[in-house]
């Protein structure tokens, strides 16, 4: 398997990106040329161009972009990982549960379910991350309670195609009980979406949280967030133009990565939907 | 009978889905740590004031009082009034969703006129390089963040180059208001110099909006071509010697547009979430924009009614993709 995995060359990509950002955000502080940067200020240096000194060039506090995009990285991969990974916990269990059981119960968790999914993920994610003020945990707390309903329905979906598969009925006859059922047996088997779904889901969680950030909903000021450093530099431009350019890139290679590795496990993990299979076989003729 | 089944299942439905959403909203606005009451009296008023104003807006009230007399009032189409417009939130909203509607629509229109024919293309031409190069196009696509994405365009195109206008939607006075979509409006009025000025408005937000669902598109038509020309049915057509164009035409389109209609409703999300930050950015006066001002003012009215709103036309869009679905392909349906 991993084998395939090198020959997939989108997938190696994005895994190699996304090794790449694991590292930047290990070694940030020695990588980064002025680490102190991400909390002092140098405004003699204020809105310098990109050069030898600065990478990115320097920001409205004088700060260096890169040094600051460097320990962004930290901040985006740790309130990613954890909110994803919350949603994950809190929507996976949910539902094997509602999938496993056909009565009231499993109608009712879908339902409420549904009703996060009626409304765009951003609207409710702001609206949530505004109420409780400004903060980086408050950014995690809102994104995992508007996430987990994906993660919840596509395993409701899957658990419910497995239940009437004979392993399972036999597993069932047997005298296994529900936990067992459901831990040993099904969970194993739907492993596969759920992977690949969560490795999109990073990307998405990585743009919707850096656009909380945008509008100001994100870590209070001097942190190195992507967002809040490219809605910091909104009313430098045109002239400051590299002030955005080095945090958009930085959020689009981190997006690009998971987006690129999800797609490659997909394509792994699921032969039905792999992308060259057959290739050539109904070529261009 | 098809349809009926598939309206009353949606329809049956969107009430509890909409006061679902209500509750959720309803708490949300109630934790808040700012009281509203003090946001309406005003800065310098009084704590007796700020009472009268508390008891006027029924703040006073427990929790699930408030809370079905909200519910009461929506249902008699009351949203209530926002605490900084002053106006009623349904007018507003009313006032606002033609903006949202008309770029909205320009982007399904780049999207779909992007997005199908390419997707056709890369399916047709597998691992061609115009596969490969609108593969890369398409994810890099969904990687772009709208926000940086819009920010660049406005400083390229109407910064450096000043070819397009920076923000807003139209320039001067806007055409007499007929159809509230601008550039129908001023296609009746006529004058090709607010004409210009209401199509040049529209294409950098449309162009970002568009972008993400085009490349959605894309990836689904693509999958959908593929999964038709490897079909038995093809396979039988083929080795019937029917001529390969009509085999497209006829059998592997259509089976690849049954796929791309089911995702319509997706597509819609897309572009319903990237409204409110693309409107935020470029300063259009529609819903989405409406929406972050509302929650970044602490405006919960304004909130709770955007909320609703968004929820029933997402409930009653999805509806139409269904209808939509089973008159393409009755298979599925219920």
């Amino acid at each position: 398997m991993l084998r395939r995995f090198a020959r997939d060359r989108a997938a190696l990509l994005g895994g190699l990106l996304i090794l790449f950002l694991l590292l930047v955000a290990a070694f940030a502080p020695l990588l980064a040329p002025f680490p102190e940067d991400v909390w002092q200020f140098h405004t003699q240096n204020r809105l310098q161009p990109p050069g030898a000194d600065w990478f990115f060039g320097t920001d409205r506090m004088g700060s260096d972009v890169f040094s600051r995009i460097l320990f962004g990285a930290r901040i985006t991969l740790a309130l990613s990982l954890i909110a994803v990974g919350s949603a994950v916990v809190i929507g996976v269990p949910i539902g094997l549960v509602a999938g496993y059981w056909d009565n009231w119960v499993s109608e009712l968790l879908m339902r409420i379910a549904e009703i996060f999914l009626a409304v765009p993920q951003i609207v409710l994610a702001i609206a949530i991350a505004q109420t409780l003020g400004p903060s980086i945990e408050n950014v995690i707390l809102a994104l995992s309670i508007t996430y987990w309903p994906f993660w919840a329905r596509l395993v409701y979906a899957q658990t419910r195609s497995m239940r009437n598969e004979v392993f399972v009925e036999s597993a069932v006859a047997l005298g296994a009980s529900p936990l067992r059922v459901m831990v040993l047996h099904i969970l194993p088997n739907i492993a596969s979406p759920i992977i690949v779904r969560t490795s999109i889901g990073m990307g998405a969680t990585i743009l919707t949280a850096a656009t909380l950030g945008f509008l100001g909903l994100g870590a209070p000021p001097p942190t190195p967030e992507w967002g809040r450093m490219i809605a910091e530099s909104r009313e430098y431009l045109p002239e400051a133009w590299w002030y955005a350019l080095a945090p958009g890139l930085a959020i689009f290679l981190t997006v690009l990565g998971f987006n690129l590795l999800g797609d490659g496990l997909r394509d792994i993990l699921d032969p039905r939907t792999r992308r060259s299979a057959g290739a050539g076989k109904a070529g261009n003729g | 009978m098809v349809w009926l089944n598939i309206i009353l299942n949606r329809l049956v439905w969107l009430v509890p889905t909409l006061l679902g959403l209500l509750v959720i909203v309803f708490l949300l606005s109630r934790v808040v740590p700012i009281d509203p009451a003090r946001l309406v009296a005003g800065e310098n008023a009084s704590p007796s004031q700020i009472e009268a104003v508390r008891q006027q807006l029924g703040f006073d009230r427990p929790l699930p009082v408030q809370f079905v007399r909200y519910v009461g009032d929506v249902a008699r189409g009351d949203f209530g009034t926002s605490l900084f417009t002053q106006q009623p939130i349904l007018d507003d909203l009313s006032a606002r969703l033609p903006a949202t509607l008309e770029l909205t629509l320009v982007a399904v229109l780049i999207a779909t006129g992007l997005g199908i024919p390419l997707g056709v293309l890369c399916g047709l031409h597998r691992n061609s390089w115009l596969d490969h190069g609108l593969r890369i196009v398409t994810v890099s696509g969904l990687a772009v963040a709208s926000f940086w994405l819009a920010m660049q365009l406005q400083f390229l195109f109407s910064m450096k180059l000043g070819w397009l206008p920076l923000s807003g939607r139209i320039e001067g006075f806007p055409p007499e208001e007929v159809t509230g979509l601008v550039i129908l409006d001023a296609l009746i009025d006529g004058d090709p110099e607010i004409i210009r000025s209401a199509v040049s408005h529209i294409v950098l937000p449309a162009i970002t909006l568009a972008l993400p669902a085009a490349a959605t598109m894309v990836r689904f038509t693509r999958n959908g071509v593929l999964g038709a020309i490897d079909s038995p049915s093809v396979a039988y057509q083929t080795a019937m010697g029917y001529p390969r164009r009509q085999v497209v035409w006829k059998y592997v389109l259509r089976m690849a547009i049954t796929a791309t209609v089911t995702q319509l409703g997706l597509i819609f999300g897309i572009l319903l979430a990237g409204a409110v930050v693309v409107e935020t950015v470029f300063d259009w006066p529609g819903i989405g924009a409406y929406a972050v001002r509302s929650i970044l003012q602490s405006d919960y009215n304004a909130v709770m009614g955007f909320t609703l709103w968004t929820g029933a036309i997402f409930v009653l869009v999805n509806l139409l993709v269904d209808l939509l679905q089973a008159t393409i392909d009755p298979r599925g349906a219920r």
